[in-house]
């Protein structure tokens, strides 16, 4: 794995640093990108992901927070407990808590809620630096929806909450605003585009967000870490010139809702592998 | 904060075109998904008329709604004092290069806020590394024969591009701050100097 790993990173050095690159034409360009793409899918074992997975299964499992209780009886969706299946039918609304939530909001209601971990702490700083590995919510929503690979998104989106977000989602995907005049669909509104060298997913386009939304969470060589749906979206607001997008917010559910709504039926692949 | 938030949403829903709850909704979902937000960075969650015209016609707005942001936006362009609109290629492809800036870690600013042109177009042919949201500007002013008119477009559509092109997805750099008018006139240079990398 080690071995594949540097191959893999080293191929990915070759692409983004430039000056061996300068030489080759951009056809030469695209076809090591695509050879990197195809070195990463070859051995899905090779996902360092994984690891990090395991590593969410363990917390799920350990008593934690100041009561001392481990996550086994937080309901998902599917009940008590379950966890098999249950990233399949999110996000979803829950009466319980009033609000449509996505895999992350729901684990962070369940450690206030079981754990009684304090809602201002699991806000404060969720996602990890460039080279750490993932926080431990990000671990155990990475071990929830790996329970969830190989199965199709299956959330009907269909309660008028839902409906709501999804329609939310649909707005803030469009909604300009920054210094920059960027939305979402300022990357992701057009098929076959690129910045810089990364390809941009058409995430408005059912067909493109039924290939792409299932492979979050994800694990990225570039900064050799797993990062969640919902740091996925802090970082694009960040480049979109915007504050930090707290997480677990009305914005960012939506969006997620509105993501999934197009992926519907797309086959879940967590944890990915991104460049 | 709550007041404030009331406030925002009672003006809004007095001005916004309908369906009037829903923008107010969505505006305030905005503002409170930004909590850690600075003073002076607030007016990141309001849209100008523009915006909310590019927002609700996804970007492809009715012919006298592009006509009227083409007018609204080239009455905001402001040109060099001493009419010059050629600065220095050299500091302009640095510009295209960088992506620095606006962001909530270039805070402080440690360099100058960039341009990121290569970012979305081609400019030159040894930079590979270049996206393709816009189109390739590789001879830009070469098959445009160096022309005045052509580089006093360059300008314009670089200060703001959509009193050219409504709802444009590139930023109007010259009309939100995002770059100071000598730096748009090095990125001018960029595409229209018959010495630059962009014209070879």
């Amino acid at each position: 794995m080690q071995i594949r790993l540097t191959i893999a990173a080293a191929c990915l050095g070759l692409v983004t640093l430039g000056a061996p690159a300068r030489a080759q034409s951009d056809n030469d360009i695209e076809k090591g990108i695509e050879q990197y793409r195809r070195m990463l899918k070859e051995d899905p074992w090779s996902n360092p992901g994984l690891l990090d997975a395991d590593r969410g299964e363990a917390l799920w499992k350990t008593p934690a927070g100041p009561n001392k209780v481990s996550l086994e009886k937080c309901d998902l969706g599917k009940g008590a407990g379950v966890v098999d299946g249950a990233f399949a039918e999110l996000p979803k609304y829950f009466a319980d808590a009033g609000r449509v939530m996505d895999l992350e909001t729901r684990l962070m209601w369940c450690m206030e809620k079981l754990q009684g971990a304090v809602h201002a702490d699991l806000v404060k700083k969720p996602y990890p630096a460039g080279g750490q590995p993932v926080k431990d919510l990000g671990a155990i929503a990475t071990y929830v929806a790996s329970k969830s690979s190989g199965m199709k998104y299956a959330a009907t989106l269909d309660q008028p909450q839902e409906q709501a977000a999804v329609e939310l989602g649909h707005t803030i995907f469009f909604r300009r605003q920054g210094p920059h005049d960027f939305a979402c669909a300022t990357c992701h509104n057009e098929s076959g585009k690129r910045i810089r060298l990364q390809g941009l997913p058409h995430l408005s386009d059912p067909k493109e967000a039924k290939e792409v939304v299932g492979q979050w969470p994800a694990y990225r060589v570039s900064t050799t870490q797993v990062m969640t749906m919902q740091h996925r979206l802090y970082d694009c607001y960040w480049q979109m010139r915007m504050p930090e997008l707290q997480i677990g917010s009305d914005v960012s559910v939506a969006l997620i809702s509105y993501l999934t709504k197009n992926a519907e039926g797309g086959e879940i692949a967590s944890p990915g592998l991104k460049r | 904060m709550k007041a404030l938030i009331l406030a925002t949403l009672v003006i809004l829903a007095g001005v916004t075109a309908s369906p009037a709850a829903d923008t107010a909704k969505v505006d305030a979902a905005i503002v409170a998904a930004f909590p850690s937000v600075l003073a002076d960075w607030k007016s990141r969650f309001d849209q100008d008329e523009t915006m909310k015209q590019c927002s609700a016609s996804q970007n492809a707005p009715k012919q006298d709604v592009a006509a009227e942001i083409n007018k609204r936006e080239k009455a905001k362009i402001e040109y060099p004092a001493d009419g010059k609109l050629l600065g220095d290629w050299k500091s302009g492809e640095k510009l295209a290069q960088s992506g620095y800036g606006l962001r909530f870690t270039d805070i402080p600013a440690r360099q100058p806020d960039g341009g990121n042109c290569y970012a979305c177009h081609q400019l030159t042919k040894a930079e590979v590394s270049y996206g393709t949201v816009g189109p390739s500007l590789l001879g830009y002013g070469k098959v445009r024969k160096f022309s005045e008119a052509d580089t006093k477009a360059a300008y314009e559509k670089i200060y703001n591009a959509q009193a050219s092109y409504a709802c444009s997805n590139m930023p109007r750099f010259g009309t939100n701050h995002v770059l100071t008018i000598d730096q748009i006139k090095d990125l001018v240079a960029l595409v229209m100097s018959p010495d630059s990398p962009a014209n070879k």
